[in-house]
């Protein structure tokens, strides 16, 4: 039987921007792939500076007594802005605004983002709404030190260090940030629904697009929350409202609010917080299905279940926020509703855990960095997956939440994995954006270092939380239940801290030398099947794909193919010259 | 061979760090063993998951390294197993969830007869309530408080009169009786907690929230602020005594009622929140000015 050739494309393609100075082709440029890379270069770097604010309140932890770098107030000011920087400077800006402009179109085999402009107006905001946080270390009072949840009332009131100046500048940096994400939201949303080229359905996409297809999705509708209750914050802060605020004093003096809520604020911050934290885990989820399938040169196993299991878990996502708040003091029963909803969307999460290995299961193995990568993404994941099987189920979260428990748990789910992803990415796609390869020796030092480093920074802490040391405790002082090894046992993760934090050099020297003098790759060095390997020039010139768009055929996944020339079919290869399988491809239809 | 040797190393060492280290649960003194029996039965479920997987990767790993000679298995799915594995799954779900809504049910179900002692949360101390005789605490709110009233109890209220005040950060309580606890804050957020009698709740200004517990142990115990409460945080600490109830009557016997405390027009307790102000309010003042 013959394959059925793609249709027609529908619409006629449009000229593209084409930048003709130095400023609109590298600054202000409309290209995704450079936006892309303007956004990466941004949050790492605002990266490095949460990872340093982590090593000093680590000193402060593992050390209370030999280390007076900071004090009280600056631990909270540190802890503060480090959540914040990481959980949406950082990943959020990385995965969507860096690997989803870089990674869209050229997937989907677009030649840009459907809305170019916007999408460069988007990187902008985003860049002022990081220059407004960087400036509230330098106002008087500092950063806000409220925790990265900014609880009110104490946010806004003076016990609290940074509650003049910080928290007006956190507040509006978010409403910025916000800004910005939804002009680049859009466009990712738009390019994936609109832009695909011929024969690209939404079930021939790779896991990629579609972890950060829906988590740009989630992310519309769950930073809308996050708004409304910042500027309802800025209102209680500036204009004395009283949203969040109820009669209260203030370090004795009786103050003029009345009459709000502190608990709807906490409604308002977890209905876009817990979302936020699928909006960092489906695109890792994506990417690494990905990196998994090419280096293990295995299909994907249960492709269908492992797009429905991503639809699902978005889906869930916005019905179980509260299990943050189950020790918040809202109505109880709330408890079993959301401690039920939790422990379902464990089930769909579970799956893809199994589907990662059973693609490795009769695969083909290359322990290649990025697959090396990805193996500690399955360990970090599970492990902190399974942690929040305790913390979802209501009575356990009662001893443990805000415990040190917690912090081990979010850390290793949504810090540690998240981030063996983006690392094992930049591995894989460095050839692609650069034309060079990254050292393999190095690479090999950085991964075993950070992967061993940080399961042993995080593993012994959940002990900590089950002895019932607190999280947020500038020192934890004298108890009658926390044994003094649990200090030995603090300083001994404060240590691993800081080899774990040192070593990134060894990854920032590797990549900046690699840019400038890595092996030249050779076309596709990975044998790829998915469209951003097949484009004319590596690196893809601008418009992606030369003179025509590329028709594809077949999923992204087709690697080992019975039949096939090689071990893997690309997308676009035209049945006709896949081999036997072309054939036998074309009766699947 | 030596990832899938580390892989599996990774996975002994978790398991045995588990098994061996001595930091875990300090030991329960109330009746909330339900959690810690969830909390056990989640650990074998969820231990046996992380091992198979990561063995299994592990396995993977050695056995199906590259070799240019051969080609992985062309299988894009197999609804059977996956079918197997999403029962699995949920069966284990189930088995982590049932004994967790019991145990739930349970700690918001507050006894008939419970006795009801109020936590009072300021920044950054504790100081608590008791009923007195008639077992009734009276009105409250944050307008009424003043030098000579650091509770604010409402002085018409007939009920309060003999409300037993504990301007101290140290309460007693006694052996096996079930109590109610009511938390009241008068600024910010804050969260009691006991990590031995293992429950905890935010307390909110504005509104009364509340747990119940027995205590099964006699000792002093330490409680901590567990709510991010502003530059103190960490220094807000309280002490719970759990004794016999004799020794309980006779310590509470010795503190002011409401309406002592008043004909005393506050000495005693201005002295104590003053001496509250004042340990409490040294960490990081420099930095609470505010600026606009």
């Amino acid at each position: 039987m013959a394959y059925v050739a793609p249709a027609p494309a529908e619409v006629e393609e449009v000229e593209l921007y084409h930048a003709h100075s130095f400023i609109t082709k590298y600054v202000f440029s409309q290209d995704a792939k450079v936006i892309a890379i303007q956004y990466s270069s941004v949050a790492i770097a605002i990266g490095v500076v949460g990872l340093v604010l982590s090593s000093l309140m680590r000193l402060q932890l593992g050390f209370p007594e030999s280390f007076s770098l900071i004090d009280p107030a600056q631990y909270y000011q540190f802890i503060t802005m480090h959540g914040m920087i990481m959980v949406v400077y950082l990943l959020t800006a990385l995965f969507l605004g860096g690997f989803g402009n870089y990674l869209i179109p050229l997937m989907v085999g677009a030649r840009d983002m459907v809305f170019p402009y916007v999408n460069m107006m988007s990187f902008w905001i985003y860049l002022f709404a990081v220059l407004l946080l960087v400036a509230s270390f330098f106002v008087p009072g500092g950063p806000t030190g409220a925790g990265w949840t900014l609880y009110p009332p104490q946010a806004i009131l003076p016990g609290t260090p940074g509650s003049g100046g910080g928290i007006i500048l956190m507040l509006v940096s978010l409403v910025f940030f916000i800004i910005g994400f939804t002009m680049g939201g859009l466009n990712y949303v738009v390019t994936v629904l609109q832009a695909r080229t011929r024969g690209m359905t939404l079930m021939r996409m790779p896991l990629t697009i579609w972890g950060i297809f829906i988590a740009t999705v989630l992310a519309l509708l769950a930073f809308p929350a996050l708004f409304v209750g910042g500027v309802m914050l800025l209102l209680d802060k500036v204009l004395q409202t009283s949203f969040f605020m109820p009669v209260i004093l203030s370090l004795g003096e009786q103050l003029e609010y009345g009459g709000g809520s502190p608990i709807l604020f906490q409604h308002l911050f977890w209905f876009f917080g817990h979302p936020e934290v699928y909006i960092v885990a489906l695109p890792a989820f994506g990417v690494v299905s990905d990196l998994i399938s090419v280096h293990s040169r295995r299909n994907i196993f249960g492709y269908r279940m492992m797009v429905w299991a991503l639809v699902a878990i978005g889906g869930i996502s916005f019905i179980v926020w509260a299990h943050h708040m189950y020790v918040s003091g809202m109505n109880p029963w709330f408890g079993f509703f959301f401690a039920t909803t939790t422990l379902i969307i464990a089930i769909p999460t579970a799956l893809k855990v199994y589907n990662w290995v059973l693609t490795l299961w009769k695969g083909n193995i290359r322990f290649t960095i990025p697959m090396l990568f990805a193996l500690g993404f399955i360990v970090t994941f599970t492990n902190g997956g399974i942690t929040g099987l305790f913390l979802g189920n209501v009575a356990i979260d009662v001893p443990l939440s805000d415990t040190m428990f917690v912090v081990a748990h979010f850390h290793m789910v949504m810090g540690v994995a998240p981030l063996m992803v983006i690392f094992g990415a930049i591995y894989h796609w460095f050839p692609l954006m650069s034309g060079r390869m990254m050292d393999e020796t190095l690479g090999k030092i950085h991964f075993w270092v950070t992967f061993l480093g940080a399961y042993l920074i995080f593993l012994p802490m959940h002990y900590l939380g089950f002895l019932g040391v607190p999280r947020r405790y500038f020192e934890m002082g004298e108890t009658n239940f926390i044994p003094a090894s649990a200090q030995s046992l603090s300083a001994f993760i404060t240590v691993v801290t800081v080899i774990v934090g040192v070593a990134q050099i060894v990854f920032f020297y590797n990549l900046f030398k690699s840019m400038k003098s890595g092996e030249i790759a050779e076309k596709n060095p990975w044998k790829a099947a998915s469209l951003e390997w097949q484009t004319p020039d590596q690196p893809p010139g601008h418009g992606n794909f030369g003179a025509e768009l590329p028709v594809v055929y077949r999923w992204a996944y087709a690697y080992g193919v019975p039949g096939a020339k090689e071990d893997f079919v690309p997308q676009n290869l035209h049945p006709d010259e896949v081999g036997e399988a072309g054939a036998h491809e074309a009766s699947e239809e | 061979m030596f990832v899938a040797v580390m892989l599996v190393l990774v996975t002994v060492g978790t398991v045995l760090f588990h098994l061996l280290s001595p930091w875990y649960f300090t030991p329960i003194a109330s009746n909330w063993s339900a959690m810690d029996t969830t909390i056990d039965i989640t650990f074998w479920v969820t231990g046996a998951v992380f091992v198979a997987v990561i063995f299994f990767t592990a396995y993977c790993a050695y056995k199906y390294k590259y070799d240019a000679n051969r080609r992985s298995e062309y299988e894009p799915e197999n609804k059977k197993l996956e079918a197997w594995l999403i029962t699995l799954t949920t069966l284990g779900v189930i088995v982590m969830l049932a004994p967790g809504l019991f145990a739930w049910n349970e700690f918001v179900t507050v006894p008939k007869g419970a006795a009801k002692v109020e936590v009072f949360a300021k920044q950054w101390g504790w100081a608590y309530r008791f009923p007195g005789a008639d077992g009734v605490l009276g009105k409250s709110g944050v307008k009424l408080i003043s030098d000579n009233n650091p509770f604010g109890i409402d002085p018409k209220d007939p009920k309060g009169q003999d409300d037993i005040l504990i301007n101290d950060s140290e309460m007693h309580l006694p052996l096996n009786k079930p109590v109610h606890l009511l938390f009241r804050s008068v600024d910010v957020l804050h969260n009691f907690f006991v990590p031995q009698f293992r429950a905890k709740m935010d307390i909110i200004p504005g509104t009364v929230t509340y747990y119940w517990f027995t205590p099964t142990r006699t000792g002093s115990f330490d409680a901590l602020c567990f709510e991010l409460c502003g530059t103190g945080h960490y220094n807000m600490r309280g002490k719970v005594v759990v004794e016999e109830e004799d020794a309980f009557k006779a310590w509470l016997a010795k503190q002011p009622t409401f309406a002592k405390s008043m004909a005393k027009a506050g000495t005693a307790a201005e002295k104590g929140f003053a001496k509250l102000d004042s340990e409490l309010a040294k960490p990081g003042n420099k930095n609470s000015k505010r600026v606009f």
